[in-house]
Formats: C-alpha cells, structure tokens, sequence
C-alpha cells in the first residue's frame, strides 16, 4: 500500500461540539450527478470519477465533486463493485470485469461520454447511465420539476436494478453541487425518490457549496433551494467549499515548491495526490482539488474495506454525530496535508491540527458565528 | 463442568480469542511447578472445562461466536486456526453484514429478535456437546451496539432458555473519554437489563487495563491486543482450574457455581471486581522473585484503598476500627475512600501456596455488618502455577469498586439524556423514552445500594 498516511477527521455538528472521529464503512450505491471526468492507474488503482459543472472548464474555481475508489481486500472491492463477467477480475494490473456500483447522471452528454471513452469505460456500463442533451442552465427548478418528473421512472428502474446487485444495500452516496442546476434540482430530487424507495437505507451527501467568489450567478437560490430538501431527507450531509479546498491546495504548492530545506515532500503522501497512477492525460487544474474531496470519502470508507481492531460503520457515524434530526452537517477536515521525508510527526499530534481551518475543507467556524451576535 | 463461551460483537470476539489462546498456552506450558500427577489433572480439568475434543486432535473451543458484520469474525476464526494449538468449531459463529451501528436499540430490538433463532440454536448445539453445562459466559463491550444491545438480548435468552443454569457476563467498561459518543446511553441501557438476567457482572475497565500497559508492563504503542491479552491474562487467572476450600483434593468441578455462591449473596449487588497481582513484561518475569506476604500485603491494600493497581496505592487508607459507632466509621471512610466489601474471593496460583496465610482478609472491619465474615470471604488455591508467573494472586471482589465508575457513567448519560440528545436515533428502532427512564431509575437504586454498604 506504500506510504501510510493518516487521515483523521473532524467533525462540527452545528451545536459547537467538537468530536474526531475515526472512520469506517460498509456497502454503498453511488450517485453522480452533473458532469464528471475521470482517469485511472494501474494495480490497487485509483479511479477518479469527477464531476463538475458546466462551466468548469472555463473558471478555475467551479463545483467539483470527485470520488477515488480504491480497493485493496477482495471485500473491499466488492463494496463499490460488482464482478461482472466470468474471467478474472484484475489482470495484470488491469481491471477485466468489475462494474461500479453507481449510477452516473447528467442533464448534458459531454462528461458522461468522455468516461465513457477514457479507461474507465469498462467500470460503468451504459445500463448505469442517465443522459439528456440540453442541461438545466443553472435552474433548479428546471432539475427538480422539469427533469424530476420526466425521468422519474427511468431512475427508479436503474437504481433498483443496481441495487438487486448488492447482497446487503447499506447506503447510498450521493455527490452533487449546490450551486448549479442538475446537481442541485435533480440532485434533490432523487435524494427525495430515494427516501420514498429505499427508506432504511442511509443517505450520505457529499455536497459542493458554491463559494463567495462563484459564478454562476442564480447559485444562491439553487443553493437554498436545495438546502432544504437535504435539511428533511438526508441522513448525513459532508459540505466541501471550492474555495477552502483551493486554499489547501496552495497550502501544499508552496510547500512542495519552497525550496526550504528539510522540506521535501514524500510525493505520495500528498492529499492531493492520485498516488500510484499513470497518467498520461495532463492534470486538469482542478483535479488537485478532486483529489481532496476524493480522499475524504477515501478515508470514511477504509474501515470498511480493511480489518481493524476498532471498526467504525457508516451508520456509526451517522449515529454519533447527529444528535438531533435536523442537525447532521458535518465539517470535515483532513490531516496531514503531506508527510516530510525526513521528519516523522507522531500520529498524536495530528489531532491538534484538525481545528485550524487550514485544513478544513469548507471554513465554517461555530465560534465566529455565535460571537458575531 | 464445562462452560460455554458466547463472543458478543468486536470487543467479544478479540477478547475471547485472546482468552482462550491464554488458557490453551498456559495449559500447554512447561512452567508448571508441580507434581506432574498434579500437572496432569489441571491439563484435564482446563480441556473439559474451556474445549471439546475434535478428531484432527486439534482441541475445539466451547464457544459461540456472534457478530453483526463479517469481518472480525473471520479474523478471529483464521488468528485461532493458525495458531496450531486450538481452534473454533467452523460452525458456531454467526454473522450478518451490516453491522449495529452503535445504536443499542438497533442490536436489542432489531437483530435480537430477529436473529434470536440462528444464535440460541448455535448455543444449544454447545451445550449439547458438554457432559455437564457449568454455565455461561458471555464476554461483550458496553459501548457499542452488538455487544451491548444485542448481548443484552442474547443474555435475556439465555435466561429463559437455561434457567438453572449460572450466566456470568463480562462487562468491558469504555474508556472514559470514550471512543462512541453515546457510549454512557449504551452502557445504561445494558447494565440495567443485564442486571435483570445475569448472575453476576465481571468488569474490566479499559482505563485501568490500558493503564497497567502502561506502567506495569511498559508498552510504548498500546494497542487493542495488548489490552486485550493483559485481560485474557486476568481472566484465565480467575478461571483456570483451582481447588477450592471444600474439595481441596480434586479441581472444582463448578467453577461459575462456586464463584456465584462465594460472591453474590444478594441479587441486588451482582458488580464484581478484578485485580491480579503480579504484573510485569514476560520478559523480567525470570528476573523477578515474590514471596506470599508480601503480594498478599499489596493485594489487600488494593482492595481497601480501591486501588487498580499495585503501583500507586494509597497506604493511608484503613479499615475503620471495630470500635467506632457507624456513623463516624461511615464519615471517616467516605474521606478516606475505604473501600467496602461484601464478599471477596483471593486465588492463589503457583508454589507454596499451601503455607500462606490469608487472615488478613478476614478481618471483619472490612466487610459490611449483615455478612459473617466467615461466609464474606473465600480462598481457593492451587500449586499450579499460571502462565509463566511463579506465584499469582487474583482477587475477585463485590464491593464498591465499580461505584464511581458507575455514578460516573449514570451522570453523563443523565445530562445528555436531559437535552434529550440522539434520543431520536433510539426512537427510530423502538427504545422509548420511558426505557431510558427506567433504566436510570434502575441503575441509581444499584448506586444507592452500594453506597450505603
């Protein structure tokens, strides 16, 4: 598995209380919304699956989304996929015959086919897919009502479809933005279409707020909107800020780039890092970021896919940090940003980390807010 | 007699592999000390008690092994089965895939009932294989939610299903800074029904063993199994065979009945405490000599002062003269924390144990006044010695140990049970308010009950 980075998480549940969490989890559907791209390596591969809105390709700050599934223990593996096919499933470092187990959806084609001819083509099969031509043009209304109803049973079908797939349907990831049209409408949507269809399964948010300086113009709405839906049908919501991750990623530039001595950086260990894969596509601006959010759902899922003396569940976390119904937003923040080569932190200290809002991945800060008032 | 072991979530399972890997390792060893006759009917008396006997040779454990998720259980079996010198019946293990979440109600009210068919069936076949059932021994966490809330169900079972016979529960006390938010709710809800349909309730606490890891056994990197072995090492201490007062010739042959019998005159005081002296790193064990007097000085001092450990003990503390009317002896030993008993039981393991003196734990000042000491306090021996340590004492004690422990966890789970905290997440799987109630209701009588000792 090669270098050992430690990840911890830190939680604020909007009543002040601070708790760290070590994480772990079992089976989970993913859902993808908007627009994604996505590359993979080689042996214990990593598979990006981003997702970003329309206009990411042309602002350097959009809403991103991005998932690394990254599998290790055969049981592991078999959490986000599902063999498919009689042959092998890994083949010489390639993958032969597993299928995601997501469902990828976008009211726009050009995200979902690039997938589709990239290397991750054989992970997700056209049956997983829900495509339309025109997009929502930043309108929730249009994601929610228009689109809602007109795909509704196209929806259901394939996710029952998916889920027949799973011997035990534990939760559903889904991973949006808020600030757009699809992801937020649509998005909510089918987080509502979730809880009317699989009531006992938990509902996991990954959901990108838009940041002050955004774009698109209508993301305050879309946003409120939206907010609403997962304040009454979502069981745990993780929110990520474009700005804080872009923060961290200029946190660790400077630090790889400083030129300091005592200061280089193992490569690995970077939580931006896509470790152990090939790329031959140049890294979009973004992925850096991705990459963060990416080893965020990386790390709340690994007590799942490894032993431990200690297991934490999903639903554990959604047991011990949601107090009362309403209130389960839960701030997050990833430590170490990188491991020096030649200095070796006791994992005790990271702890202390974890407040400073350096390394949170959405600045929210309870104390502020109440001292404002 | 034999006893069956049921293994209750993640905390059950790791401690019960590590138990019976400290028992079979023991009974293996070359450190015996005693007569090989001797040697011979402790090896015989372990083997029917813990295991049954396979055709590879191999010895079986009597155990049952129940989790909600697939992956500790596995570990545990493949860890005993490499182990070469013992193993767990592939059959007797129950797993689902989709853990308890922590949630007490989940474990008591959802996997319970619903499973409650596939486990009893795996514990009668256990039983089945015995000669003769001693009793039960259920090993579980409080703060999680398989261990706790389905053990608590599992143990109301047992009871129904086995009513003669004796359950003893071994209660594993979270951390106090806790890794499980709603550890105290969980804790709470499992003591006041455990109290309901358990014989006796053996606690360790992970303070106090992560303490000794610390100080006594100098580990830098405490882990989980480093925990876990120093309680296995406790436990085997208490379990492995020993003569007792009555049958000094042959081992006990009812060990989980001579132990309630000692121990719990009343069904309202069922919180046994362990401690067992001494405790070093394997390694200085060969450096290391005791003499009876003087472990048995510490020992005593331990349970008077309420101390965990044999570092650290406050000698100022005194039982309080036979003389002094109640109520001053009740001040003075408030402030000085004495610690009262109702009934204690000291195992000697290992040589000359024959000639050591154990008056000072009659003393009378030291139990409460409605038990004769004569009946308030037990010995059992035997020239074995165990797991490498050349003179072993372990005292089980019923007294107010666990009483601050208790208040403590009470106390937390009453102010967060006051803004009605995660109470919703009880709600959902069928745990009313009103339960909670109850069972703080319960558990301050047992408080009360100790207090006033």
């Amino acid at each position: 598995m090669g270098e050992e980075t430690f990840h911890v998480f830190l939680f604020h549940p909007p009543d002040g209380l601070l708790r760290i969490f070590l994480i772990e989890i079992v089976f989970c559907n993913c859902i993808l919304w908007g627009k994604h791209e996505a590359c993979c390596g080689r042996v214990h591969f990593k598979v990006f699956i981003t997702l970003n809105n329309k206009k990411s390709k042309r602002e350097l700050y959009s809403n991103i989304c991005c998932l690394i599934f990254y599998y290790s223990s055969k049981l592991g593996m078999l959490l986000f996929f599902r063999s498919a096919g009689d042959g092998p499933d890994i083949y010489k470092g390639k993958i032969c015959s597993l299928k995601a187990r997501a469902l990828l959806i976008d009211m726009e084609e050009g995200v979902v086919n690039e997938i589709l001819q990239g290397p991750l083509r054989d992970v997700f099969d056209s049956k997983q897919l829900i495509t339309d031509v025109s997009g929502s043009g930043n309108n929730w209304a249009v994601g929610y009502k228009v689109y809602g109803c007109q795909y509704r049973e196209n929806i259901v079908e394939k996710l029952r479809k998916t889920a027949e797939h799973c011997d035990c349907l534990q939760c559903f990831f889904i991973i949006h933005s808020m600030g757009g049209g699809t992801g937020s409408g649509l998005g909510t949507f089918v987080l509502n279409l979730l809880e009317d269809e699989f009531p006992e399964v938990y509902r996991f948010v990954t959901s990108v707020y838009p940041s002050g300086e955004d774009d698109v113009i209508t993301s305050p709405y879309n946003s409120v909107l939206a907010m609403k839906e997962l304040n009454e049908h979502a069981d745990c919501v993780l929110p990520i800020e474009n700005e804080s991750l872009f923060d961290i990623v200029n946190k660790i530039h400077h630090m790889v780039n400083s030129g300091k001595l005592g200061s280089t950086v193992k490569p690995n260990s970077l939580v931006t890092s896509s470790a152990g894969t090939t790329k031959k596509v140049q890294e979009k601006p973004f992925d850096a970021m991705n990459n963060i959010v990416a080893n965020l759902l990386l790390n709340l899922t690994s007590s799942a896919r490894f032993e431990g003396s200690l297991n934490m569940d999903l639903n554990e976390i959604s047991m011990n940090l949601v107090p009362f119904p309403r209130l389960h937003y839960l701030v997050s923040s990833l430590t170490p940003l990188y491991t020096l080569a030649d200095v070796n932190i006791p994992s005790r200290s990271y702890g202390t980390h974890l407040g400073f809002k350096d390394y949170l991945l959405i600045h929210s800060s309870p104390c502020k807010l109440i001292s404002s008032q | 007699m034999s006893i069956v072991a049921v293994q209750l979530g993640q905390c059950g399972n790791q401690i019960g592999q590590e138990v019976f890997n400290t028992i079979c390792g023991d009974v293996r060893g070359t450190h015996g000390l005693c007569s090989k006759k001797e040697n011979e009917a402790y090896h015989d008396a372990c083997t029917e008690r813990f295991f049954s006997e396979a055709e590879s040779g191999v010895p079986v454990a009597r155990a049952v092994l129940v989790d909600m998720e697939p992956k500790v259980i596995s570990q545990t079996l493949s860890i005993a089965a490499r182990s070469g010198h013992w193993k767990y019946n592939d059959q007797s293990h129950f797993c689902q895939k989709q853990g308890s979440g922590n949630n007490w109600a989940n474990g008591y009210s959802v996997h319970g009932p619903r499973n409650k068919e596939v486990i009893m069936n795996l514990v009668r076949k256990e039983v089945e294989k015995c000669d003769r059932l001693s009793g039960f021994f259920t090993i579980m966490s409080m703060a999680g939610g398989t261990g706790s809330g389905l053990g608590a169900f599992v143990t109301q079972c047992l009871r129904d299903a086995f009513p003669t016979s004796f359950i003893l529960n071994h209660v594993i006390w979270p951390y106090g800074t806790g890794e499980v938010i709603v550890q105290n709710y969980n804790s709470v809800l499992t003591l006041s029904h455990l109290y309901q349909s358990s014989d006796a309730l053996l606690v360790h606490e992970n303070d106090v063993i992560h303490k000794i890891c610390a100080q006594l056994m100098h580990i830098k990197q405490i882990s989980f199994r480093d925990v876990n072995q120093v309680i296995a090492h406790q436990l085997g201490s208490v379990f492995q065979p020993a003569h007792t007062a009555e049958a000094s010739l042959h081992y006990s042959r009812n060990p989980l009945g001579d132990l309630m019998e000692t121990l719990v005159p009343h069904p309202e005081f069922k919180m046994l405490g362990l401690r067992n002296i001494p405790q070093m790193p394997e390694n200085s064990l060969a450096y290391s000599t005791f003499s009876w007097h003087g472990l048995l000085k510490h020992l005593r001092q331990m349970l008077i002062a309420n101390a965990k450990m044999e570092e650290g003990i406050d000698w100022q503390v005194r039982p309080p003269c036979p003389g002094s009317s109640i109520s001053s002896s009740h001040s003075t030993n408030k402030l000085l924390h004495f610690n009262t008993s109702i009934a204690n039981l000291v195992i000697l393991r290992g040589k000359d144990t024959h000639s050591v003196d154990l008056g000072s734990f009659r003393d009378p000042s030291l139990y409460t006044s409605w038990l004769n000491p004569q009946d308030a306090f037990n010995e059992w021996k035997t020239p074995r010695a165990f797991n490498k340590y050349e003179k072993s004492a372990s005292l089980v004690s019923n007294s107010q140990f666990l009483l601050k422990p208790l208040d403590n966890v009470v106390g937390k789970a009453w102010n967060m049970f006051a803004s009605k905290a995660y109470v919703h997440q009880y709600t959902k799987f069928g745990i009313e308010e009103e339960d909670f109630l109850d069972s703080f209701t319960a558990l301050e009588q047992v408080i009360s009950s100790y207090t006033n000792l």
